[in-house]
């Protein structure tokens, strides 16, 4: 891992309330690959991908302790706003959420809030671009007026894709971003993110073992809130050094 | 066999008292249901009778006598079936057209509403004599019921052939109008706050507390603290619209908030990630995405509260909307009435005329009242939303 | 009214807009100039400018406005203006001033909008403090000139000599003004009961009818009747019971050899009691529905008919919520005010007859802030004494109702 770094995180530990959720998690993310977290559910690594754009911010009772830094810069330093955070880290959950809106309107409403484009055909332009970039151009230029809620679950989350790439976000946060999705759409959605590492960083939270082995570079298992291991996913997959993740790895627990 | 024969019994007589209680539960149904058809039927059929009022065709003299004694504009034997207002308005109408004076014109005048009573077949006070000539006039064809139009375009009266609805229904609007304005701004802002801002503290809590002990306090006590804080204090015009208004306001709030705070929860939280996750602050949430898709419900609950507030007429007693209002209002400083004050003070007049115009009233609140609702319900039907 | 509206029209929105364009403008300058992004984007400029100019400016007019009508201080117009029109150019100095590349003005504008949501959110606060003070506050006047015990425990209510007092006039020419509430109180108490006679059990009933025996299409038939009888303005069923139902009532008890007055108790407790009908039957619907299915399997699958497994198994375990429901009708019938202003009578009367005429609390409130009384007067204050009463009541049994209905959701949902 001696590539730049895009995101790391030093010494983070995140509280609800009382329960102790991570534990000094110090991990770095190479820019322009992806890394995929994995571990059984519950094991934090929701939690700790929450923490990359602030959205914990909205559950009450929480606190972080430790440093996140995008680029060299704390996230939690005040010269940052939220906001433009969440403009540079953009996110995809795992249900697609699209708006009730129009498909045009979904896609073009980030870039018109944080004022990214001025005039009305640069907007077609970056709507264009973000649904090719999504590849859902082809299925979609024809009724870009129509609601976004008609399209199906894996276009919907296509749409979610295209919608945070049309911020032009230099890191992508996805949360099982296929796990409501059927396999044809699942797959889709991998070839999209292998397309989308040219252009920047991806961080996955996957609970699919092959998925994480076919998309990522880079893979950290976490386990009760704890950081077991990481390394280049051949790595971890072929030849892990600690016994607990091979044996969730190999299927024993999880 | 005495066994068998017993449990059989038994659940016979268990089967019976499953049937009964059905019955009862049936029952109490039909007696609910029995009671509004008989409640409808009843004020219908005490008001339908509003819709017309009864007019004698007479010959009305006008010149310099009749300006001076209006009762001598008629032949002497009517002079008491004719309404006496318009009597007095001959001495107005020569001065509104010179022309008239010195001439006879034959019309249709309103007729003094005992005579009325007595044509639509109810207790009346006509005596004998008087009854001789309207059954003269009306085998003359002289006497007829026509459409009661001044019902809905005359103010209050205290003679009921005259009295109508206009002022009342102006000044309803003007309270409403008032109700609106700030009752659904500040219930909205007040529900998002706590919806969506809000952190769960001591002040949300009192806030939340308080709001659903104001739904339930008796209205006739918001019509005391109007009353104390905005006539004693504030010098808010007594009987004004203003009063009425902003008492209703504080009534009504508690149901807006309530309402809204509801079909903003019906907002699912994915949308609310999915806004953040592209980086909207938390007012661009909520203006772009959470208050377009929770409209719908709130107009719905908001057409329910100004319903619920145009219904109220306690708190407005207290207020003193329950004055004499011959005219229409004109500004919301001005003493005015509302149609279920007007109601009111029709229904507590001892003469029976009125009877008939409160029930006729009624049915007009009632109708207004059932279409605010159904618009509710179509909106509600047409908009919302299933997640 | 129109003045207000034309006044904001024509002088404060141009204003405003105004301040917005050169804020935006500036920022958008700014932003050509230097070459470099601002922290926000040029509207929130705009609008950081606007809130500075006429938020200080528009809360110091409205502050006039309630000095001047509450005559604690009336400001001359001419100086009103001019502070107003100071301190808007003064905020738009100074917003103009602040604006750089680094001012965070969308941050700016979302603690505003925070700051408004709160504020609207303290009416409500500010509403139940005016209510208890305003009553509070006359009701202990009146209390320090009536014993609250002789108020409590009196049996006369004659306030009618009590304007003689206030005119400064020893009560010597005529008889002192009495204000025992004991008949006001037990007339309100009787119809009370009587409404909730009829309500309960055609409320409970129909409550079980629809959770358990209806299908969903007589359902859906259902529930609008019953709301219905929620909706109907309450003078609407005062004018019901009072021409109506009283004749109907005294003609039956003459039938039946009994004498009853039209002011009878009777009248408007049947027709308030129809009118709480659908307090008491859909909380109780849903109540009921909120029973977990489980229960009610478990019961039929024991052998038990469907009105058993109601009465032994639905009703017991939705008890609270039914109490719940059955207090907040009654606090509603308290309350309750045209029904009796119009169909009950004016005199107190102890008495247990329904067939009698009796007067409630809030007759009493009404009838004595409608007369010519002024306000300071001692049978105006006598209305304030009895709206508190009446505010605590209800509150109390809105408190333990929500309490009650608390424990139970609690428990099975």
């Amino acid at each position: 891992m001696e590539n730049k770094f895009k995101m790391k995180s030093e010494a983070l530990n995140f509280y609800y309330g009382d329960f102790h959720a991570l534990r000094d998690i110090n991990l770095t993310f190479p820019e322009k690959k992806v890394t995929a977290l994995i571990g059984p559910s519950g094991c934090g690594k929701s939690t700790y991908l929450r923490c990359f754009n602030r959205m914990n911010d909205l559950i009450k009772g929480i606190k972080v302790v430790g440093g996140i830094y995008l680029d060299n810069q704390e996230i939690h330093d005040h010269k940052l706003d939220v906001v433009e955070l969440r403009r540079r880290v953009g996110m995809v959950f795992q249900k697609p959420n699209p708006f009730p809106k129009t498909i045009y309107e979904n896609i073009a409403y980030a870039p018109r809030i944080h004022g990214l484009v001025s005039k009305g055909s640069e907007m077609d332009d970056l709507v264009e671009g973000s649904l090719k970039k999504a590849g859902l151009w082809e299925e979609v230029k024809d009724r870009l007026k129509s609601q976004a809620t008609a399209l199906s679950g894996g276009q919907q989350q296509r749409l979610c894709i295209a919608r945070a790439l049309a911020m032009e976000p230099e890191v992508l946060l996805m949360d099982e971003p296929a796990s409501a999705l059927d396999p044809i759409a699942t797959q889709k959605i991998e070839e999209l993110i292998y397309e989308l590492k040219e252009r920047l960083t991806v961080i996955i939270v996957t609970h699919n073992m092959q998925q994480a082995a076919r998309v990522s570079d880079y893979t950290a298992f976490f386990y009760m809130g704890e950081l077991i291991e990481v390394g280049d996913t051949s790595t971890i997959f072929t030849n892990p050094s600690v016994k607990k993740t091979e044996d969730y790895i190999t299927g024993r627990f999880g | 066999m005495d066994k068998e024969k017993r449990r059989q019994q038994r659940i016979n007589r268990r089967y019976r008292g499953e049937t009964i209680f059905r019955a009862c539960s049936m029952m109490a149904i039909v007696v609910a249901a029995a009671f509004l058809i008989f409640f409808l039927v009843d004020i219908i059929r005490t008001g339908y009778t509003a819709f017309q009022q009864t007019e004698i065709n007479v010959d009305v003299v006008y010149n310099q006598d009749t300006v001076d004694f209006p009762q001598t504009a008629v032949p002497d034997e009517l002079s008491d079936l004719v309404s006496r207002g318009f009597l007095r308005l001959i001495p107005n109408q020569v001065e509104a057209d010179p022309e008239l004076m010195g001439t006879t014109q034959n019309m249709w005048i309103l007729a003094e509403a005992e005579v009325d009573q007595y044509i639509k077949g109810k207790p009346n006070k006509l005596d004998e004599e008087e009854i001789a000539v309207v059954e003269k006039l009306r085998a003359e064809g002289k006497i007829k019921k026509f459409f009661n139009k001044g019902f809905f375009t005359n103010g209050d009266s205290k003679l009921p052939e005259m009295a109508g609805l206009k002022s009342a229904v102006i000044g309803t609007l003007y309270v409403l109008m008032l109700t609106m304005m700030f009752s659904i701004p500040v219930g909205v802002m007040t529900a998002i706050y706590l919806e969506e801002f809000a952190s769960d503290n001591w002040l949300t809590r009192i806030i939340e507390v308080n709001i659903n002990n104001l739904a339930a306090i008796p209205s006739i006590i918001f019509g005391l603290l109007g009353l104390a804080i905005f006539i004693n204090i504030f010098g808010v015009p007594r009987s004004s619209a203003l009063a009425g208004g902003l008492t209703l306001s504080l009534m009504t709030l508690p149901v807006i908030i309530i309402s809204t705070r509801a079909s903003l929860r019906s907002v699912p939280d994915t949308i609310r990630q999915g806004a953040q996750g592209v980086g909207a602050s938390p007012w661009q949430v909520v203006w772009h995405h959470i208050l377009p898709l929770s409209l719908p419900g709130i107009m719905t609950g908001s057409i329910i509260g100004l319903a619920h507030a145009m219904g109220e007429t306690a708190p407005l007693l207290i207020v003193g909307m329950l004055a004499y209002i011959p005219s229409a209002p004109t500004s919301i400083t001005e003493a005015a009435t509302v149609l279920p004050a007007q109601i009111y003070t029709w229904s507590s007049d001892s003469l029976r005329a009125y009877t008939e115009r409160t029930a006729l009233g009624i049915i007009v609140l009632l109708s207004i009242l059932l279409m605010l609702n159904a618009v509710a319900v179509v909106l509600r039907n047409k908009y919302e939303r299933k997640w | 009214m129109l003045k207000v509206l034309l006044y904001f029209l024509i002088g404060v929105l141009p204003l405003c807009y105004m301040a917005f364009y050169i804020g935006s403008k500036k920022a958008k300058k700014g932003e050509a100039a230097l070459g470099e992004r601002f922290h926000s984007r040029p509207g929130h400029y705009g609008w950081f400018t606007v809130i500075w100019m006429a938020v200080p400016s528009l809360v110091i007019s409205f502050i006039f406005t309630l000095l001047g009508s509450s005559k604690v201080f009336i400001v001359p117009a001419s100086m009103r203006l001019s502070t107003v029109l100071v301190l808007a150019a003064f905020g738009l100095w100074f917003a103009l001033r602040k604006i750089n590349p680094s001012l965070r003005a969308r941050n700016f504008i979302e603690q505003t909008i925070k700051v408004a949501l709160i504020t609207a959110s303290l009416v409500s606060i500010i509403t139940t403090i005016g209510i208890v003070f305003s009553i509070l506050f006359e009701a202990m006047h009146f209390f320090s000139k009536v014993p609250i015990w002789d108020f409590i425990t009196g049996t006369e209510w004659s306030p009618d000599t009590a304007f003689l007092e206030g005119a400064g006039r020893d009560g010597s020419e005529a008889a002192k003004a009495q204000f025992g509430s004991l008949p006001i109180f037990s007339g309100t108490f009787i119809i009370t009961i009587i409404a909730l006679l009829v309500a309960v059990p055609i409320g409970l009933f129909s409550a079980i009818f629809m959770s358990e025996y209806a299908s969903n299409r007589v359902r859906g038939m259902v529930k609008p009747i019953l709301e219905i009888l929620a909706g109907i303005p309450t003078v609407v069923y005062g004018f019901f019971a009072a021409i109506t139902v009283s004749p109907l009532v005294v003609r039956t008890a003459e039938a039946m050899g009994l004498q009853a007055d039209y002011t009878n108790a009777l009248s408007p407790g049947l027709v308030m009691g129809i009118m709480i009908i659908p307090f008491v039957s859909s909380l109780s619907d849903d109540v009921i529905n909120a029973i977990p299915q489980n229960m009610r399997e478990g019961s039929l699958a024991l052998g038990m008919t469907r009105s058993e497994t109601m009465k032994h198994v639905l009703l017991p375990a939705a008890l609270p919520g039914i109490i719940s429901a059955v207090l907040l009708a009654l606090s509603r019938a308290i309350g309750e005010t045209m029904i009796v202003v119009m169909a009950a009578g004016l005199q107190p009367n102890l008495t247990w007859n329904p067939l009698e005429g009796m007067t409630t609390v809030t007759v009493r409130i009404v009838d004595a802030l409608t007369g010519d009384q002024s306000f300071d007067s001692l049978e105006t204050l006598s209305a304030f004494g009895l709206g508190f009463v009446l505010l605590i009541v209800t509150l109390i049994l809105n408190i333990v109702s929500s309490i009650v209905i608390r424990k139970f959701r609690k428990q099975y949902v």
